[in-house]
């Protein structure tokens, strides 16, 4: 039996060899997958399993995943599971380690949530500059197969399980699950509308689930040990452990399994060894470029990092990429940077997100080559209000917190930077 | 409501839209529902003949629904009315379905603002340049902003981005990029509807753009329709673009004259300095008609008003002096026509083209049967009595087939014989109808066709017979897959419904009658007749060779011999004297009178030549191949001295003792309803009559459907078939063999863009035009030591021409496809040789 230290998921700090496959073997690896379907095991039992455990989903919007696979429309044939290897966030990088480091247990959690959903096909949709990695897992992929874990008649079943890898072409975009689909499909990298949703209509119009790397990489060891072992870390509503992506102005950047509510301050300041040079703390994104900017007071700073405490000091968990900003960073300048991000990357299917980001960047250009007035800051605030709400997916939203919170929450920092 | 829209579901519910209380049927989309109860709500992606896509998010409203009891599930009262809960966002009307209880509403401040915001961002990328922008005066986006818009810009103007302004998509179609909001109508028209997508969008942001993928560019027979459907004026036509100003122009409702589905059109005209002060044809755009061509136009029908050119045409009536052609008066032209006539008498032919009108064609059969004389048709199609007699039941509608229906296409490349059709048949494919394709080779409509019999050509005939249980003279071995043909019958003869599309791909005239006679024995044992959505439809290569067959006009076996054996050729619309061995029988013919709009060959050998007018000056009716009977009317003036065909056929017939009516078109089909059954109920004023058509299009909200024309001139009438008051029967028979004595065998084949009269005198439509070209079998082409692309020398029925060789690895080995009027006539399979250079 796997021994479960502090961590799920980058397991590769107690065992430094998991990487190799029969050391993951030998503990105990790939046995949860093999009874899964060597005893058939009811997908609805496994459904239920990791319905009840509380995991939600790592990709940023913290759906409850159980009830996610449960929407998968059982009249429709096939099923696909699409495994969200996109990781694009500014400041997100939790995935690429779970797949380097410990990528039998990140295949063992796909491959029983395919069985779980009745899908015979797994994609893998990896960012474009993770071919390297797609390199890698494509040959784990040949093993696997060597090894009789995937192919056809698995362990002497009917069941037929194979894994197939994508690289995309280096769009955000494409990490928004139904731009993911369509370029997958070989169409361009733009977001459906929904509903549908994919548990309905997915790949190829069939049913299809897609979930992050991170989330997925739990499943193995939640059917092994239980819905309740899992609901013992975390908090009540957000349970689990959590890879937290730290970066920005603090000593050790990294990634950090803690248990969902772990406070930030115990993040940045033990973990991550405090601010640079000890200067003071500004600001914090707890969700890379799409967050809003929290004012890092006392509050903030002991408020849980959980998907219900963080709305509490006016931003969201996302995907946990915690960017933290110091003294030095004047906000005028970051929302540049920003917007600049979200211009690149607005797909430009709908108008406020393509227009508007383009809009708000040549504002915050003109703000910050202190051309700008203060009637241009005002009006950048307006032309973020009026990004929100209505765009087709929740980029174009993503792209208006910094401004909007940054203007709100940093006045100063623009009355430095406009003549008045 | 419409019924239109009624019969998709049953179930219906119960709504308001802006505190109007309607009942539209689930899971109609918010938009459409207000569209319906006569609400407008603003669009620029949403299309109603295409899937909803959210893109532009205009159409914003603010959404309500009944709250319920969580525990009960029972909803919540609040003074005797439901208790109503909205979003915290607005929502896009074009992709949110209506549902019981449902409150929308679109007049609020905060909905306008939504749509005020929208509205600047696009005009923060936007030239505004609706001084000189083609559809400026309709434009959705210029509507819109004198609705929403702000009367200044909050985006620096310096800080616009200038794209290139002329960028020719094709040869037809121009972009502008500037104007372009990204609202994809154009791409998913071409992906969606005509499943073509030589266009689409390129980059991301605000850097996407439109592009064509195709060489030669926007290579798509619909390219116009993404003009009319674009809701700015990023797409502009060849013919039009910065030629007018809508509001300048009137509206003339005429019918395509360019294949037989006969589809429904308005002719925009405007009055104009650089045409000597005349009123002149600006464009021609589609006009509404559910039925027929629902809101859409195939390139060549669209632009073929361009080939009609004032210095071409033929003002006065001509006769013969010696050598020449000399100018002379109506008086004396028609005194020499009648006197010959009558010197001919029985020893008279007329010959008609497929392109007259039913007015037209009875006068000149009338003239012919007084005399005595032979009424002809020069075509090299038959089965017009056949359609005539099981043609499709009375009330069919080819977008009423679906799920439970079968439509089978025989000898027919049916998207170059006619666009429309083969449009009509893709969306029932789309609906469910099981589409059976018995083609020669491959087509673009095996594409939605589930079953594919691959047959040789010569074979038509014989599959459809087998199809229909007969075994006498067929042989089996003939049949590419026996089981395939199996399986089609059996759906065919268990469908609901069934159509037949026979056509032209590979026949002549004797082929066509025998596959004609196979089709209705086919339709006839399977009791696929009399009813709506079943019968057969003649894919004619003209726009009314239905017409002159129900008119009386025949094609014959002998024309040759009859035109040299006859005293008198009566010659109207048609050009038979460009076929070498027709111009030789005429030069036997005694006298020969042409009756045409422009100096044809057969004019130039003729003894009288009689100046008619073209159908956009004059008014008509044609019947389609679907047998509805539709008027046109005039659009244009015609040339003073021109007149009418059936008013010249009159004037004929009275010097000869024979009262035709002359004096209106209108009056000529009382005669013609009095005198041919099939079209007994009809006149002018019910084939003008309309009905309420879904979607609602054209009208002021030209945001909704586009500058389509909403039809207020008439949806026509559809006559019946006369298997449905008497009873026919039809026998099997042995079909004849097509035997192949040399190497190769030359099969005439249509391409829509053909060396015809019309592509070739439109200027705007010739840089779509190939060289004369044949389409040989790859295998067959690499023997022969050709290449794609180079010259070759063919020689058919004596005549050798050097022609292009394209190659198609699909077709049959020792086939040679010859495009009709494509430079090399041909009108029958026959032996050709052919030589490499
Ligand atoms: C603009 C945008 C980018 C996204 N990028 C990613 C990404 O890189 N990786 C990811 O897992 N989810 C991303 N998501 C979230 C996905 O749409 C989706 O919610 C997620 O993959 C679902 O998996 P989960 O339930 O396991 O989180 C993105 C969403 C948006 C709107
Ligand atoms: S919000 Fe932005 S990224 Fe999302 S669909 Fe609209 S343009 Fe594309
Ligand atoms: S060219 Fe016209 S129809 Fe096409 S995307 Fe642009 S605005 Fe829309
Ligand atoms: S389909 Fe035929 S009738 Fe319709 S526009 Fe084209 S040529 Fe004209
Ligand atoms: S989003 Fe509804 S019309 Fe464009």
């Amino acid at each position: 039996m796997s021994k479960v230290d502090k961590h799920i998921l980058l397991r590769h700090h107690e065992i430094p060899d998991i990487a190799n496959i029969k050391t993951y073997q030998a503990d105990g690896g790939f046995e949860t997958f093999r009874k899964v379907v060597s005893t058939k095991m009811d997908p609805v039992e496994l459904k239920n399993i990791v319905h009840d455990s509380g995991l939600r989903g790592r990709g940023g919007a913290g759906f409850p995943t159980g009830l996610k696979w449960k929407f998968v429309d059982d009249n429709n044939w096939p099923h696909y599971l699409v495994v969200n290897a996109d990781e694009s966030e500014p400041g997100t990088f939790k995935d690429r380690e779970i797949m380097e480091k410990n990528p039998w247990q990140f295949f063992e959690g796909i491959m029983v949530s395919a069985y779980a959903i009745s899908a015979n096909d797994i994609y893998i949709y990896l960012r474009g500059e993770f071919w390297e990695l797609a390199h890698v897992l494509d040959e784990q992929i040949e093993l696997m197969k060597k090894e009789g874990l995937l192919g056809k008649n698995l362990f002497g079943t009917e069941y037929e399980l194979n894994i197939f890898t994508h690289l995309g072409a280096g769009a955000y975009i494409c990490g928004e699950e139904t731009a993911l689909l369509e370029s997958l499909e070989g169409k361009m990298g733009q977001p459906r509308v929904r509903p549908p949703f994919p548990p309905a209509v997915g790949l190829y119009a069939k049913p299809t689930v897609v979930n992050n790397v991170e989330t997925l990489a739990n499943v193995s060891l939640i059917v092994e040990k239980g819905a309740n072992w899992y609901r013992k870390f975390g908090t009540e509503k957000s349970a689990g452990t959590k890879v937290f992506s730290l970066s920005g102005r603090v000593k050790n950047p990294g990634n950090y399994e803690l248990p969902l509510g772990t406070p930030f301050r115990e993040l940045i300041y033990e973990h991550g060894g405090g601010i640079i040079d000890d200067r003071p703390i500004k600001g914090i994104m707890a969700a890379g470029a799409s967050s809003s900017i929290i004012v890092a007071d006392d509050k903030a700073l002991d408020t849980p990092m959980d998907y219900e405490s963080v709305p509490d000091v006016g931003a969201q968990l996302g995907s946990a990429s915690v960017i933290i900003l110091d003294d030095t960073v004047d906000m005028s300048w970051l929302i540049n940077k920003t917007t600049h991000f979200f211009k690149h990357e607005s797909c430009g299917k709908c108008t406020p997100c393509r227009e508007g980001a383009f809009w708000m960047t040549s504002l915050t250009e003109r703000i910050r080559s202190k051309k700008g007035t203060m009637e241009d800051v005002i009006l950048l605030e307006d032309v973020a209000k009026n990004i929100k709400g209505k765009t087709l997916c929740a980029l174009g939203e993503f792209s208006t917190e910094a401004v909007l919170s940054a203007i709100e929450r940093f006045p100063d920092d623009f009355d430095a930077q406009v003549n008045k | 409501m419409t019924e239109v829209l009624e019969e998709k579901t049953t179930k219906l519910v119960n709504l308001t839209i802006d505190n109007l209380e309607i009942t539209a049927p689930e899971g109609t989309l918010i938009v459409d529902a207000a569209k319906l109860a006569g609400i407008d709500i603003p669009v620029f992606c949403y299309h109603p003949k295409m899937e909803p896509v959210g893109m532009c998010r205009m159409c914003l409203v603010d959404v309500g629904m009944p709250m319920r009891d969580r525990d009960t599930g029972e909803t919540i009262m609040e003074k005797g009315k439901p208790k109503i809960q909205f979003g915290r966002e607005l929502q896009t009307g074009c992709t949110v379905s209506v549902s019981e209880g449902m409150v929308v509403v679109g007049y609020t401040e905060k909905v306008k603002k939504g749509r005020q915001d929208i509205l600047e961002f696009l005009l923060s990328s936007h030239p505004l340049d609706c001084p000189i922008c083609d559809k400026g005066g309709e434009c959705p986006l210029q509507n819109l902003t004198i609705g929403y818009g702000s009367g200044e810009s909050r985006f620096d103007l310096e800080e616009k981005q200038h794209l290139a302004k002329h960028v020719p998509l094709g040869d037809l179609i121009w972009l502008d990029r500037e104007r372009c909001i990204q609202c994809a109508r154009c791409t998913r028209f071409q992906d969606e509807i005509v499943d073509q997508p030589v266009i689409g969008f390129q980059n991301r942001g605000r850097k996407l753009q439109i592009v064509t993928f195709s060489e030669p560019g926007f290579d798509s027979y619909w390219s116009g329709n993404t003009s009319d459907i674009c809701p700015v004026g990023a797409l502009t036509t060849a013919d039009f673009r910065f030629g007018a100003r809508p509001w300048e122009m009137q509206a003339s409702a005429s019918v395509c004259n360019q294949c037989s589905v006969n589809c429904n059109i308005t002719f925009n005209t405007r009055r104009e300095a650089k045409s000597g002060g005349d009123l002149v044809i600006k464009r021609a755009m589609p006009r509404q008609n559910e039925e027929v061509n629902e809101v859409w136009l195939c390139d060549k029908g669209r632009f073929a008003y361009t080939s009609v050119k004032k210095d071409d045409r033929l003002t006065q009536p001509l006769i013969r002096e010696g050598e020449t052609l000399v100018e002379t008066t109506w008086e004396k032209a028609l005194d020499l026509v009648a006197e010959k006539a009558k010197e001919a008498g029985k020893e008279m032919v007329s010959l008609v083209g497929g392109r007259l009108s039913n007015e037209d064609y009875f006068n000149i059969n009338q003239l012919t049967a007084h005399l005595g004389g032979k009424s002809l048709l020069n075509s090299e199609m038959a089965g017009g009595d056949l359609v005539s007699q099981v043609g499709l039941g009375t009330g069919s509608n080819i977008a009423d087939m679906g799920q439970g229906d079968a439509i089978l296409i025989v000898a027919s490349d049916l998207e170059e014989e006619a666009p429309l059709f083969w449009l009509r048949v893709k969306q029932a494919a789309e609906r469910g109808a099981e589409v059976i394709i018995a083609n020669a080779r491959e087509t673009r409509a095996d594409r939605f066709a589930k079953y594919k019999i691959r047959i040789a050509f010569g074979q038509e005939t014989a599959v459809i017979l087998s199809m229909a249980g007969a075994k006498e003279g067929i042989a089996v071995e003939f049949l590419a897959d026996d089981a395939k043909v199996k399986a089609a019958a059996k759906v065919f003869s268990e469908a609901n419904n069934a159509v037949i599309y026979y056509g032209s791909d590979g026949l002549g005239l004797s082929g066509s009658e025998e596959l004609s006679k196979a089709c209705a024995f086919l339709l006839s044992e399977t009791k696929h007749t009399g009813r709506p959505n079943n019968g057969l439809v003649a894919v004619w290569n003209k726009a009314n060779l239905q017409g002159a067959w129900d008119m009386g006009f025949r094609p014959s076996e002998t024309l040759a011999a009859d035109l040299k054996n006859a005293k008198f050729a009566y010659v109207v619309g048609n050009d038979p004297a460009s076929k070498d061995i027709l111009e030789k029988s005429l030069k036997d013919t005694d006298f020969v009178v042409v009756q045409d709009v422009r100096l044809s060959e057969t004019a130039e050998i003729a003894d009288v030549v009689l100046p008619a007018q073209v159908y956009t000056e004059r008014e008509g009716t044609y019947t389609s191949a679907e047998r509805r009977v539709q008027r046109f009317y005039p659009a244009v003036p015609a040339p003073e001295m021109t007149k009418p065909d059936y008013k010249i056929t009159a004037k004929i017939a009275k010097r000869l003792d024979l009262s035709l009516e002359k004096i209106a078109a209108s009056l000529v089909f009382l005669d013609l309803a009095e005198k041919v059954a099939d079209y007994a109920e009809l006149d002018y004023v019910r084939l003008a009559e309309v009905t309420e058509q879904w979607p609602i299009i054209g009208r002021d909200d030209l945001f909704y459907g586009g500058t389509s024309y909403q039809n207020t001139q008439g949806l026509g009438k559809q006559i019946s078939p006369a298997i449905e008051t008497e009873t026919i029967k039809y026998e099997a028979f042995v079909p004849s063999v097509l035997s192949k004595k040399d190497e190769f065998l030359a099969v005439p084949v249509t391409t829509l863009y053909d060396r015809g009269s019309t592509m070739l005198s439109s200027e705007v439509l010739q840089p779509r035009i190939a060289d004369p070209y044949v389409i040989l079998n790859t295998a067959d082409a690499e023997k022969l030591g050709v290449e794609a692309g180079v010259q070759i020398s063919v020689k058919l029925n004596g005549k050798t021409a050097n022609v292009t060789a394209k190659l198609d690895d699909s077709l049959a080995k020792g086939i040679v496809l010859v495009p009709r009027s494509m430079g090399i006539p041909i009108s029958d399979p026959g032996s050709i040789t052919i030589k490499a250079k």
